[in-house]
């Protein structure tokens, strides 16, 4: 197991060096560079600052130079918040996404599984067609016009929650619940098909015709084997979750890395754009490998040593 | 039809016929203003409402429609017509081109796809400089969200190719002696066709969601140019004050989707044998 990990771990070096490389070579091909929108300055002074900013070089120097810093684990100065390094900026940023983050998949998760059990489980009833109109609605809507009902109503009309900035924990509520709408509505609509397609299993018949008390068979063999299908989805999830993250930060003005992201490509912050996108694709690859090794703990069939060659 | 199909076929049909016949049903241009009526509530005269210049919320609405659906529509086809040669590729030839193929897939599917997507537009958007102001935003958009739809329909149509490879009427037309390009054309694609159908319903509203989100954080359609996305991100600014602005754009997207999610899942239980019960 710990090999496979580590093994796992090691495969992800050459996603982020393809992700340093193609982000690195898409920002170049953007035209104009960061200090083109403000005034022209004299010529020896872009020289100046092409050379404290690196962008002296050719395209080969910056890109060996980007990458032998990369491998130090410096990302750089930013080029528009200036005296800033872009470690900082992530350093300050990262935690306040991950927070919102860790918030929204809980919530996701267990608002989800919660509502997908109780509709699976009383099929064909009220509590089932209100779960499938409410995670309909949940997938189709896209979060901004989820965030924009819950501040007009929880934010502005009744005034229970702030409606943007990120001072405490009240803060979170609104963020979170508009990040987590989507992928709760999804995972609730998966959990329902899986609780209605292992009910009809032979093994829950067969565990009923023993006897087994109705609680014991939910629990015991419905529920476990609904979940595992269900887990598969955890890897999208996060996925969904790191994407929302960009509209949501916006949305409700909450100082994360997709806010800086956003803006970083307008600025052409090359450095800034880099890092962002590293940390995504780091996130990325940690949250599969988390995924698998949960998969495989979950469902004793698949042992994940026996992939290895 | 169940009552779900058609419930998103109106839907969508109503939408598309409000894009296509925009100004007409409005009484108005999208785009002309008249700031005596600025930020007015909905009234007779103007059915949705003003915008902060006094332009007809109705308008905007429809020609925000035009350009979401052809966005939308665009980038699904560029996907479609990628994705299936790319996997058809894959699948039929197999092998190491397979393997290869496919290790660019995986890589592709490791970024994350916002990223990517945004990136991709500017470069596009660029990379077109030729091309009128407005064709060229819609060209970056499509092709870039196309490009982010791509992977999703390459590995599908893999999987139904390498399925269908095995089947009985595959080697009866290998046995009769029919070309093996033949065959992938005129026996395997017709017979993947129906799930390829089935996804491409469901990559409409996908589109139709990514251009939206994106232009409403201000990186897909930009000022002077409008869609649905950005008219709820104008609405959005103003909403303590005129929430009939962010109301309409945040319904007609709202409606768009459930539309085209609703007739995705009746497609998908006439055609998809797989979800037969």
């Amino acid at each position: 197991m710990i090999r496979y990990a580590l093994g796992r771990m090691l495969a992800g070096i050459p996603v982020l060096w393809v992700v340093a490389t193609l982000t690195f070579a898409l920002l170049r091909f953007l035209p104009g560079g960061p200090f083109d929108k403000e005034r022209s300055l004299p010529p020896e002074i872009m020289r100046n600052l092409e050379r404290r900013y690196a962008l002296d070089g050719t395209l080969g120097e910056q890109y060996v130079d980007y990458l032998v810093r990369l491998a130090h684990g410096d990302l750089g100065p930013s080029y528009k918040y200036v005296g800033r390094d872009v470690a900082d900026i992530l350093a300050d940023s990262v935690p306040v996404s991950l927070a919102l983050g860790a918030a929204a998949f809980a919530l996701a998760v267990v608002g989800g599984i919660g509502l997908g059990l109780a509709a699976g489980a009383r099929r064909d009833t009220a509590v089932d067609r209100a779960v499938a109109l409410g995670s309909l609605v949940g997938v189709s809507a896209p979060s901004f016009v989820i965030g924009a009902g819950l501040i007009l109503v929880f934010g502005l009309g009744l005034g229970w929650l702030p409606a943007g900035l990120w001072e405490g924990p009240l803060y979170a509520v609104l963020p979170a619940c508009t990040l987590a709408a989507l992928p709760m509505a999804y995972a609730a609509q998966l959990t329902r098909a899986q609780v209605v397609a292992v009910m009809d299993q032979d093994y829950v018949r067969t565990a009923r015709a023993l006897g087994v008390p109705e609680a014991r068979v939910r629990r015991r063999h419905v529920l476990r084997n609904a979940l595992l299908a269900v887990m598969t989805y955890f890897g999208p999830l996060l996925a969904i979750l790191l994407t929302g993250s960009f509209v949501v930060e916006k949305i409700f003005a909450v100082p994360g890395m997709g806010r800086f992201f956003v803006t970083a490509v307008t600025n052409r912050d090359y450095p800034l754009v880099l890092g962002v996108t590293l940390v995504y694709a780091v996130l990325v690859v940690v949250a599969n490998l988390i995924v698998d090794l949960a998969y495989a703990w979950l469902d004793p069939r698949i042992r994940v040593g026996n992939t290895e060659r | 039809m169940t009552a779900r199909g058609k419930i998103g076929a109106e839907l969508v049909l109503s939408l598309a016929l409000l894009a296509l016949a925009g100004d007409r049903i409005a009484g108005y241009r999208f785009d002309a203003q008249d700031t005596a009526h600025a930020l007015e509530t909905p009234s007779r005269a103007h059915w949705f409402g003003c915008d902060a210049l006094g332009r007809d919320l109705l308008a905007r609405l429809c020609e925000g429609g035009r350009v979401s659906l052809v966005v939308a529509v665009g980038a699904t086809a560029l996907a479609l017509a990628f994705g299936l040669v790319y996997g058809a590729l894959a699948g039929w030839i197999g092998g190491r081109v397979d393997a290869l193929l496919m290790r660019g897939v995986d890589v592709i599917y490791a970024l994350p796809d916002v990223l990517v997507t945004v990136l991709l537009i500017e470069v596009l958007s660029a990379a077109l400089a030729g091309l009128p102001d407005l064709w060229r935003r819609l060209a970056a958009l499509a092709l870039a969200l196309g490009f982010a739809g791509f992977v999703g329909v390459a590995r599908l149509v893999r999987a139904l190719v390498l399925q269908a490879r095995e089947e009985t009427w595959v080697e009866a037309a290998r046995a009769s002696g029919a070309h093996p390009a033949r065959i992938l054309v005129r026996h395997v694609l017709p017979n993947i066709a129906a799930p390829l159908l089935v996804s491409a319903a469901f990559r409409i509203p996908a589109a139709i969601l990514s251009e939206s989100t994106l232009s409403f954080i201000g990186l897909g359609i930009q000022p002077p140019f409008s869609s649905w996305g950005t008219l709820a991100s104008d609405g959005f600014e103003a909403m303590r004050s005129y929430p009939h602005l962010i109301l309409f754009p945040c319904v007609a997207i709202l409606c768009s989707l459930l539309g085209f999610h609703l007739l995705g899942e009746e497609l998908r239980e006439r055609l998809d044998p797989r979800d037969r019960p």
